[in-house]
């Protein structure tokens, strides 16, 4: 998993709430066995026309929001389905950081197992965030995790809560399953246990 | 007296292998479907980090999503799904996990097969990289959607990284009235709390009307609490859940059935259990549910009309509504039942059990599908599809004008071809109205089995009431 330290970028604003994982990247895109090249379709029904135009509107079409790496939200981004494909999608495009006022549960999972932080922080604060990002190329954020902190175009900062293990894990970017597997004497305990108590459940490994 | 616990915390705690100071726990996963969109990724990563599977008879593979649901016989024609499909019975193989065929008459929906092959218990804890395993907790299983990376993490450990989830109980007191189905109520219990509402929480649902429901209809419940933003639904396990399992292919037998059973009856929520958060619904006061927007929330009677922007004092409420109409292609203030369909969708894991088809089969027997609309059944299962075809039912939507398909997702996600084209508007049993969800630009109503029938024989939305 990429590490994530600190990103300075342009960051797009999509004031939407509710914007799905369906919105983020289409269901017929993820007939792919690979995790890599999604970023072309992030946000496709949304970013071209049926007939594969771009939609001059659409925030990531814009000049200096073609290399956006953040992004400002409204509420409960990423609901939806459970598809990973989601942050593979922003992940492609280049976005490493997502900013609300809150996530969906799944998504909220995927994508700090992909290396993308995402911050939620009270709406007042994401509306001031949202103003700076409407700012294009003159407006840039510095998120910087180490120091939980991100800091506004006119040099002010806002502090966000992240959990302690999930920062440790972003920061030295970190994969789960060599984590896991260190606890291999505790999971081998728990079958043992698991197997004699509710034998129909679990198998003796 | 040890402290009262909820259903959820029974199952939390007796699966939690190891808990960190900042109270993230490890937990054990007891099952695990797998098909074929989210998991190629999860056993490349096995492959590069050369892992093996721990515990290979704990899992299912089954493809669903992307398959055809005609001319099974024959090669699938779209490349990519082929693919797809041959990667899931390639890892199968590579890696020795239990394989579902496409023509096995098991084949079907991953959270139809799940409880029809007695693989999905009470009390246990099981995973699907796909949302609405949720579905699952109808039997009392504690059942939650991953992500591809987490399918690589149980498979290689049979266990993932969790925080535990809030407790939220929905308290369904009455008897559903004449022509009101339980997905009518999930329905409306999302238009009440909202696709937020059950955030960080796992949903136990209670009262009369749960008590009184097949465990089919407790599926259809269950499955769309994801659409409230909730990690899981819940059902106690009662008399009816062990009458459903037993027998069951994959279900405990003999001694160790008996002992089952007297396990699960510890799992209801002791008296006392704390939950922190409460809502309650009356049933008798629920009418026939229909979607008009784009997000599973936006569910209206079918007697009302469409939403007037203009009655809507916030504005990002407003803003939404306005745009969910303009997508929607529909007037403020329009009639619901006013609302002409091209297509009904009857399938899907919320509505593509048995009982689902009874329901759709007794509205459209003897009725015609109107000139105007293309109408599809889908059963869940290749199980399903046999049991309807034995009843009969099968000829019932085939004289009244209905496709009758092969088992699989179809037009829930359209991927496999089954597919709305711009512009187009259908009636389906589904769970999700997003844009683009049935194909780009495609407008999707929810409803029950019935309603969909009802819609699809009047060529527009419309109380199926009439009909019973
Ligand atoms: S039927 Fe629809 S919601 Fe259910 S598993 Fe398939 S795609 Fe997902």
């Amino acid at each position: 998993m990429q590490k994530f330290t600190r990103v300075d970028g342009v960051a797009a604003p999509m004031p939407m709430i509710n914007i799905d994982t369906d919105r983020i990247i289409p269901a017929r895109f993820l007939k792919t066995i690979k995790r890599t090249g999604l970023g072309k379709n992030l946000f496709n029904d949304i970013r071209y026309t049926p007939d594969g135009r771009e939609i001059a509107d659409f925030v990531l079409n814009k000049g200096p929001y073609r290399k956006a790496e953040i992004i400002v939200a409204g509420r409960n981004f990423g609901c939806g389905s459970s598809r990973e494909h989601a942050p593979w999608a922003l992940l492609d495009f280049g976005i490493r950081c997502v900013i609300a006022e809150d996530f969906a549960d799944i998504f909220y999972n995927n994508s700090f197992k992909n290396g993308i932080l995402l911050i939620k922080l009270p709406a007042a604060v994401v509306a001031k965030l949202m103003d700076d990002a409407e700012k294009g190329s003159n407006a840039r954020l510095t998120v910087d995790l180490e120091k939980q902190e991100i800091t506004r175009p006119n040099g002010e900062t806002v502090k966000f809560d992240i959990d302690p293990f999930r920062k440790h894990c972003l920061l030295n970017g970190l994969d789960d399953i060599g984590l896991t597997l260190q606890k291999d004497a505790k999971i081998k305990g728990y079958e043992a246990t698991a197997s004699s108590q509710t034998p129909w459940l679990v198998p003796p490994h | 007296m040890a402290t009262a616990k909820t259903l959820y915390d029974k199952i939390w705690d007796s699966h939690v292998i190891d808990v960190q100071d900042d109270g993230t726990a490890l937990i054990f996963i007891d099952r695990h479907i797998i098909h074929e969109i989210t998991s190629a990724q999860a056993f490349d990563g096995l492959r590069e980090a050369k892992r093996t599977v721990r515990h290979p008879e704990l899992h299912i593979l089954v493809p669903d999503h992307n398959v055809p649901t005609a001319n099974r016989d024959k090669e699938i024609e779209n490349e990519e799904s082929r693919l797809q499909i041959d990667v899931l019975k390639q890892n199968a193989i590579a890696f020795k996990l239990p394989y579902i065929e496409l023509n096995d008459v098991r084949q079907g929906i991953v959270h139809v097969i799940g409880p029809e092959q007695g693989f999905t218990l009470p009390g246990l804890t099981l995973v699907c990289g796909d949302s609405h395993t949720a579905t699952h907790g109808a039997l009392g299983a504690l059942a939650f959607g991953i992500g591809t990376s987490e399918v690589e993490h149980v498979l290689a450990t049979q266990t993932l990284i969790q925080r535990p989830s809030k407790n939220m109980r929905i308290t369904v007191d009455g008897a559903l009235p004449r022509g009101l189905t339980p997905k009518d109520l999930i329905l409306a219990i999302i238009a009440k709390i909202g696709t937020a509402g059950g955030t960080g929480c796992v949903i136990e649902y209670a009262g009369k009307a749960i008590e009184d429901m097949s465990i089919e209809g407790r599926m259809t419940v269950c499955n769309m609490t994801i659409e409230a933003g909730a990690r899981a639904g819940l059902v106690a396990p009662d008399q009816k859940t062990f009458d459903y399992i037993k027998g069951r292919p994959m279900a405990p037998k003999g001694a160790l059935w008996e002992q089952a059973v007297a396990f699960w009856k510890t799992l209801p929520s002791d008296a006392g259990a704390r939950y922190d958060k409460e809502v309650t619904l009356a049933v008798s006061a629920i009418e026939p549910q229909v979607s008009w927007g784009t997000s599973p929330q936006d569910v209206l009677p079918i007697l009302a009309n469409v939403p007037n922007p203009a009655d809507i004092a916030d504005e990002a409420q407003r803003r939404s509504v306005e745009r969910a109409l303009h997508y929607m292609g529909l007037k403020a203030g329009q009639r619901l039942t006013d609302i002409h369909v091209n297509k009904v969708f009857i399938g899907s894991c919320t509505n593509s059990r048995i009982e689902d088809m009874r329901a759709a089969a007794a509205v459209a027997k003897g009725r015609k599908v109107a000139s105007s609309v293309y109408a599809m059944v889908v059963p869940g299962s290749g199980l399903v599809k046999h049991q309807a075809e034995a009843e009969g039912l099968d000829r019932i939507f085939k004289e009244a004008g209905f496709d009758w398909r092969e088992p699989g997702c179809s037009m829930c996600i359209a991927m496999n071809g089954d597919m709305l084209q711009p512009g187009e508007r259908s009636a389906s049993t589904s769970n999700r109205n997003f844009e683009g969800r049935q194909g780009p630009g495609g407008r999707t109503h929810l409803v029950s089995p019935a309603m969909a029938a009802a819609a699809a024989i009047d060529g527009h939305l419309t109380d199926v009431r009439k009909f019973l």
